[in-house]
């Protein structure tokens, strides 16, 4: 579906993705665990296209690397920032609406409100007066109003109780279900990383040190790689 | 109020008011492509004012035409006037954006020299062009005179056409803004330009449709601008100063808080001039304002979310 080819980010003069190389399947969910500072967030700004990067991404087949990221959007990948990233004047409704601009169409799906009710009753309060669950639950909505068929997820749990992040791990399996898309999420927490994920793999200092099966993950030797 | 009877007081009032309410339908009007451009884009465009000047020029080069070549056509220039008007400035709202405004962006340093160099070379264009004095159009028959409401109050016709097309244009701006898919898509990008790109949304064209729309309505601004004044190279850099006042006053990005101070602004002015001088009467607007900024710097109407 998604997949990268030698991906090298800099900032400026220092090189922080060295290299990598990954594919995610169809309908698969990859989870990327790493710890503070090891290139999670640099990696996911490449893939949608916010940070220019060097090597190939290639969304389908077809070379995407010299798209902008709305192009990006539009062939179906989709983006969750760490931080959320709302736009907090407008409307929880409008929030949505933003990422139908891909898609060309005019109703939000039904499926969104469907799997986050909340988010229905609120749909015209000021997306910046929203809790912080409330709006990481509006941005996956945004991201899925582009009817991606790669959803990237940035640490979605950064800063949300353990009660909810439980159910942001079956809302995502759902979704995939639903959807029948791939998900390429980032994360600190093994426990969620666990509950969604097929592929595991651990990123450190900008490369992939580990890559296994999430089923069969050896969590002892991740939670290792995750130890400060 | 030495000498006046109550009679004379009130029409008075009624009259500076309404002359006061001219004065605020070109702030507004320019007020409203600022507050998109400066308020929404946050880009200081200080050759603005040149595109009123623009829009008024080229409303006197048809009305130019009209009165000249096809004498019978005279009675109907005018909303082709501001058609045109509006096509002329939004086209070159457009080019500026595309090659100078775009490399500027979160530079508003950069983008206040850069236009007000812009401002300098139009000016001279103009004066190049048309001379440096002043032009004023002829007006059809049907925008002359005015209509006498009492024994002591007139009420001139081409005000009241300028306070309709005000009212026309603000409207519009306010359904393009809050109410439509277009305006989504500029509310997002001004907010947030590379997350709203993330999301799907093409910011470049969104960016060069909002400048040049900006532009477009000050040079709507300049066709309703010809009615109450004449042109000269430097009419509309008469107005920015102004113009800005009225935006950062209202709360930038509130087209409530735009319209309630240019009105505001304008009244005060235009009222305060008629008992004292015109330039105290500017001393103490702008000393009530700068007054009033200082205890709330956001502006009169600012938006209410946390950040």
């Amino acid at each position: 579906m998604l997949s990268t080819n030698d991906l090298r980010v800099s900032y400026g003069m220092s090189e922080v993705i060295h290299g990598i190389s990954l594919t995610v399947g169809e309908n698969e969910t990859l989870a990327i665990m790493g710890r503070n500072g090891m290139g999670k967030t640099t990696l996911f700004k490449s893939l949608i296209g916010i940070l220019p990067a060097q090597g190939s991404i290639a969304m389908q087949g077809n070379n995407i690397t010299g798209d902008k990221a709305y192009q990006r959007v539009r062939k179906g990948i989709a983006y969750v920032p760490q931080g959320r990233m709302v736009f907090p004047t407008l409307t929880v409704e409008e929030n949505i609406a933003t990422g139908l601009e891909a898609t060309g169409k005019k109703k939000i799906p039904n499926d969104i409100y469907e799997l986050f009710p909340v988010l229905h009753d609120m749909r015209h309060r000021k997306a910046g007066n929203l809790s912080g669950g409330q709006q990481q639950q509006m941005v996956i909505g945004r991201a899925l109003a582009a009817d991606p068929k790669v959803l990237l997820l940035d640490e979605p749990t950064e800063g949300i109780q353990p009660s909810i992040i439980k159910q942001l791990a079956k809302t995502l399996n759902e979704i995939k279900q639903l959807r029948g898309l791939s998900i390429v999420v980032s994360e600190q927490v093994l426990s969620f990383a666990m509950a969604v994920a097929d592929r595991v793999m651990v990123i450190e200092k900008g490369q992939i040190v580990h890559e296994e099966d999430g089923k069969s993950a050896d969590q002892k030797k991740i939670a290792s790689y995750l130890a400060v | 109020m030495g000498g006046y009877t109550g009679e004379e007081l009130t029409a008075i009032f009624l009259m500076q008011g309404f002359s006061g309410l001219s004065l605020f339908c070109v702030f507004l009007l320019m007020a409203l492509g600022l507050a998109i451009i400066f308020g929404q884009m946050g880009v200081i465009n200080m050759a603005h004012g040149e595109f009123l000047t623009l829009g008024a020029y080229i409303t006197y080069l048809v009305s130019y035409l009209a009165s000249d070549t096809w004498p019978f056509l005279l009675d109907y220039y005018f909303p082709v006037a501001i058609a045109l008007a509006f096509l002329g400035t939004f086209i070159l709202g457009y080019l500026v954006e595309r090659f100078l405004i775009r490399f500027l962006y979160n530079r508003p340093l950069d983008t206040l020299l850069a236009t007000w160099g812009l401002g300098l070379i139009l000016q001279q264009i103009f004066r190049s062009v048309f001379g440096p004095r002043e032009k004023s159009v002829v007006l059809p028959d049907w925008l002359m005179g005015s209509f006498q409401a009492s024994d002591m109050v007139d009420i001139p016709i081409n005000g009241v056409m300028v306070v309709a097309l005000t009212v026309v244009m603000t409207i519009g701006v306010f359904f393009l803004l809050y109410r439509s898919r277009w305006g989504i898509k500029v509310r997002a990008t001004t907010q947030n330009r590379a997350m709203a790109n993330a999301a799907g949304i093409n910011t470049e064209k969104v960016d060069r449709l909002t400048f040049a729309l900006g532009c477009g309505i000050a040079g709507v601004a300049g066709a309703a601008f010809t009615t109450i004044a004449s042109t000269g190279p430097t009419t509309g850099s008469l107005y920015i100063v102004d113009t800005f006042l009225v935006v950062v006053f209202g709360g930038a990005a509130s087209l409530l808080g735009t319209v309630a101070s240019a009105f505001g602004i304008a009244q005060s002015q235009s009222i305060l001039s008629f008992f004292l001088s015109g330039s105290m009467a500017k001393v103490i607007t702008l000393m009530t304002v700068v007054g009033i900024l200082m205890f709330r710097p956001q502006g009169l109407f600012a938006s209410k979310v946390r950040r």
